[in-house]
């Protein structure tokens, strides 16, 4: 079936099923491989990507709901809240393997949206369905904190 | 950093990827090959050549080849941090070309927590080497003495006369220079460092956080196709019958593929079964649900997990093989003033990578070129040769970016999966394992049973230290019905116990495997460093001493212990005792930092524990506080964590506390968590959240971690810190309310996360 959607402010026309989980239209079909596959249940957060400014579970979300909204993923987040967190991801070298990280980032782009100043509350609510198997999870704490007082 | 496309030339395989961001290895095969030979092939840790890992090209890049796998512990960054300090490189030239699996880089299996601790010599060595080559090249243009030169910074300098001239000027006429042989090379002051020892930032990160970098699940070539497999329920289990008619009908579905079930050993065999190829992902694993399936079951059919526990518990009340024997230990129970036993368990645990094992191969004629996410390149290459009954040398394997590894990915059977898929259907193919699968089909940390005994004299003191241990063996994947525990599964955490006791004994239990027994991060020691470190705790109860100080009294005064005194064959991880002995001091200095960094001792809130935990792993000393509140109900708050390490000579100090930090909460995670369980020989964890794992509301919020300062040799990083952290935190549950879990995990996966307190204080 062809169906129309928007990834990062580009239109894309694709052929597919649309019940086909939307992970597997970016990575396969677009070729943006920054959304990552993890368990394809939706409850490791790897494949977390932006459905109008919203975080969305990429690998259970089908194609067909995604039609007239806006996807964002790891290659197109921007704006000074991605900024600052990709700054602070970097200075304090939070990523080991690297593989969550994409879902991380996206789910701290999300909270610190929402909520520039979040708690450690906060943050344990927004970012427990994003499992980081080397455990970051000290710095990507460190991080989000050190991102929302740049992005002030 | 790193190269987005290269030529790849071994033998005579020669080709152009053009994917984005492939990582690709080069100069094997004596390209750069030096004129008259290296006299560098065999120094400490292998061939030190400089040609083998560095090119110098003239637009100043300076072209690192790193031959271990990153998967996390930023080897890319460690590996180029030693190369580029005797080099004396200009690090924003430095580029990352990762090697492909080869026997000329010696040793690749990144594994065991050795990639510096064999490297560091041998890698500064070829820096050095290349450094004055680039001097000497630099003087013969000059007509000056070698003496006068002085290499800085990418830049060679005459300061008599004021000249210079860049590493780019100087490639060709380096490379023409001899290689000099090591006692020529002056390798650089401790004091001269610039780059090692140093928080040096990750070559890796600035990729990562744009969702670039390719990882084995990205690999993407012309005309690929995907595919999942059916595997059979238990290991060695055969296919009866296949109906893929309903497959077939799967829009993007290509063709189903029949392998064949595997003989014992399992080694690194595919396990078999059905291939479902497709033209994408989402094809194949809805092809695959799709198929109808009848097995036969194999050996393992009677396998409950619960009822070998008990067997296994059963198994080390009774007395075993002796393996180290200091002193009469039955004699001195027998004298005892007071005895203490205690039984422990630990289950199977799995990897979980959040990458699952993937790979994709790509055949020309009788060659095939592998890209996978692999730890091991060199044992990918034999799997792959041997599953398809062709030459090592016709396969290539390149390797990617591991997204998480912990041990699963040194097996290679995906590997050999994806060449025999791809050959079948005659196109690139690229074999995904989807999380249900890394979780039903892994090579399994072994469950474990333990039980230890002690004996006190009337002040206390321990006099005699008995520990039994059974497991199954990983050497049982390898040879059918091994079931022996191992020395190279001993010396972690059980025939290395360095006690200051006068009689002290261990022995093993034997233990048949059912499913495939692997290693996971610091393996043996995450069940012997449990049992060992809680009866310590469990002593210094008994004996109403303090934790901390009965464990330092154990420890005992300052010295080298060397197990092979006492019976035991202990290979130190591979490493010489001598430069690396088993030191007390060290372990007792780790253990004084991480209680003064908690302010052991401190008063604290009602419902609150102390708990301390150090083990000795890898050539590396780790010691952990934890710190938890307990309330009424049970309910468990990690409230801190305080580690120390000492690891020797630290490559990259930040990246080390990165290992302290994410090695402990792995330890936490599994103490908390980890549990797989099997029935009919079947593993019954499908996918998260049966397999539990720590999650940032789980993880503690506060951690502090200290990197012990040393001029020691390099020892161990990424698996040292796991081991002490399940004590630490069993031994905190046990100050904070008394409960004594001997048993793990601690909690279900139903959440509930409950501990039974009730009736639980002593």
């Amino acid at each position: 079936m062809k169906l129309s959607i928007e990834v990062n402010g580009d239109r894309h026309d694709i052929d597919v099923d649309p019940e086909t989980p939307l992970l597997w239209v970016l990575r396969d079909e677009l070729r943006l491989t920054g959304t990552k596959y993890g368990c394809g249940v939706a409850q490791c957060g790897a494949c977390t990507v932006h459905v109008d400014g919203r975080p969305r579970r990429a690998c259970v979300a089908p194609v067909r709901s995604v039609v007239d909204k806006r996807v964002t993923t790891i290659e197109g987040v921007s704006g000074p809240t991605a900024d600052a967190v990709r700054k602070a991801w970097v200075s304090i070298d939070v990523p080991q393997c690297g593989y969550c990280q994409s879902g991380q980032i996206m789910s701290a782009v999300a909270l610190l949206t929402k909520i520039r100043r979040p708690s450690d509350e906060d943050i344990d609510h927004a970012m427990s369905g994003n499992i980081c198997r080397c455990a970051t999870y000290i710095r990507i704490r460190r991080a989000i904190h050190q991102a929302a007082g740049d992005a002030e | 950093m790193s190269e987005t496309a290269t030529r790849v030339g071994v033998g005579r395989r020669n080709f152009l990827v053009t994917s984005a961001s492939l990582i690709l290895g080069l100069t094997l095969a004596g390209k750069n090959a030096a004129a008259g030979g290296s006299p560098l092939t065999i120094v400490r840790g292998g061939d030190a050549s400089p040609d083998l890992f560095i090119e110098l090209r003239p637009d100043e890049t300076v072209a690192i080849t790193c031959h271990r796998s990153e998967m996390g512990q930023q080897i890319w960054t460690a590996m180029a941090q030693i190369i580029a300090e005797e080099l004396e490189a200009d690090w924003d030239r430095v580029r990352i070309v990762q090697a492909v699996g080869h026997p000329r880089y010696g040793d690749q299996n990144t594994d065991g927590s050795r990639s510096v601790r064999y490297n560091f010599h041998r890698l500064r060595v070829a820096g050095g080497a290349l450094r004055t080559m680039l001097e000497r090249a630099a003087a013969k243009r000059w007509k000056v003495a070698p003496s006068s030169c002085r290499a800085v910074l990418g830049k060679v300098t005459h300061p008599a006369t004021k000249r210079s001239l860049s590493y780019g000027e100087l490639a060709a006429d380096a490379r023409a220079q001899p290689i000099p042989a090591e006692g020529e090379i002056v390798l650089k002051k401790r004091a001269d460092w610039r780059y090692i020892a140093k928080p040096v930032k990750s070559l890796t990160v600035p990729r990562i956080v744009r969702g670039e970098g390719t990882f084995g699940m990205d690999v993407q070539l012309p005309n690929m196709l995907v595919a999942v497999i059916a595997r059979p329920p238990q290991v060695f289990g055969k296919l009866k019958s296949v109906d893929d008619s309903q497959t077939k009908q799967v829009s993007g579905v290509v063709e189903t593929v029949t392998l064949d079930t595997p003989k014992p050993p399992a080694h690194f065999q595919p396990l078999g079964g059905v291939a479902v190829v497709a033209r994408n992902t989402w094809a194949a694993i809805q092809g695959r649900e799709m198929l109808e399936l009848k097995w036969e079951e194999g050996p393992s059919a009677n396998y409950d997990s619960e009822t070998f526990a008990q067997e296994l518990m059963a198994k080390v009340r009774k007395p075993g093989e002796v393996r180290r024997r200091r002193g009469d230990v039955a004699a001195a129970l027998e004298r005892a003033a007071e005895t203490v036993a205690a039984e422990y368990y630990v289950p199977h645990l799995v990897h979980s990578p959040i990458e699952p094992p993937v790979a994709t191969a790509k055949w020309d004629g009788d060659e095939v070129t592998c890209w996978a996410c692999v730890q091991a390149p060199q044992a990918a290459r034999k799997a792959v040769a041997r599953a398809c009954e062709i030459p090592e040398d016709n396969v290539t394997i390149n390797v990617t970016w591991l997204g998480g590894g912990f041990g699963r990915k040194s097996k290679p059977d995906f590997v050999a999966e994806a060449a025999l898929v791809a050959r079948a259907v005659q196109a690139p193919v690229k074999l995904v394992w989807t999380r249900e699968d890394e979780l039903k089909h892994g090579y399994y940390h072994a469950v474990s049973a333990q039980r230890l005994e002690a004996g006190l004299d009337s002040e206390g003191r321990c006099v005699a230290f008995l520990h039994r241990t059974a497991f199954p063996v990983i050497g049982s994947t390898f040879e059918a019905g091994a079931d022996q525990p191992s020395w190279g599964e001993l010396r972690l955490g059980a025939s290395d116990t360095p006690f200051a006791v006068p009689n002290l004994q261990l022995e093993t239990g034997r233990a048949d495997a059912h499913l495939r027994i692997g290693w996971l991060r610091s393996v043996a020691n995450i069940y012997h460093a449990f049992a060992v470190q809680s009866f310590v705790a469990e002593l210094a109860h008994a004996a109403g001493r303090d934790p901390k100080d009965y464990l330092l009294e154990l420890i005992g005064p300052p010295r080298h212990v060397d197990p092979n005194d006492e019976g035991a064959e202990y290979d130190n991880y591979g490493s010489s005792i001598v430069e690396h002995p088993i030191d007390t001091a060290r372990l007792a200095a780790v253990t004084t930092t991480a209680a003064t960094m908690a302010d052991w001792g401190r008063p604290l809130p009602k419902g609150h524990g102390l708990g301390i935990a150090a083990h000795r792993s890898f050539a590396a000393y780790v010691a952990t506080v934890v710190e938890v509140a307990v309330d009424e109900a049970g309910r468990l708050t990690i409230v801190g964590v305080w580690s120390a390490m000492d690891a020797g000579t630290v490559v990259n100090t930040n990246h080390a506390h990165s290992q302290l930090e994410g090695g402990t909460l792995f330890g936490l995670s599994n103490a908390l968590y980890g549990q797989i369980t099997a029935k009919q020989g079947i593993v019954e964890q499908q996918n998260f959240p049966a397999w539990r794992v720590m999650r940032m509301n789980e993880a503690p919020r506060h951690m502090e971690t200290t990197i012990i300062a040393s001029d020691a040799p390099p020892g161990g990083v990424g698996e040292p810190p796991t081991p002490p952290a399940a004590p630490a935190l069993t031994n905190a549950i046990f100050a904070a309310c008394g409960l004594r879990v001997r048993r793990l995990p601690i909690f279900g996966p139903d959440r509930r996360d409950r501990l039974a307190v009730e009736g639980a204080k002593q």
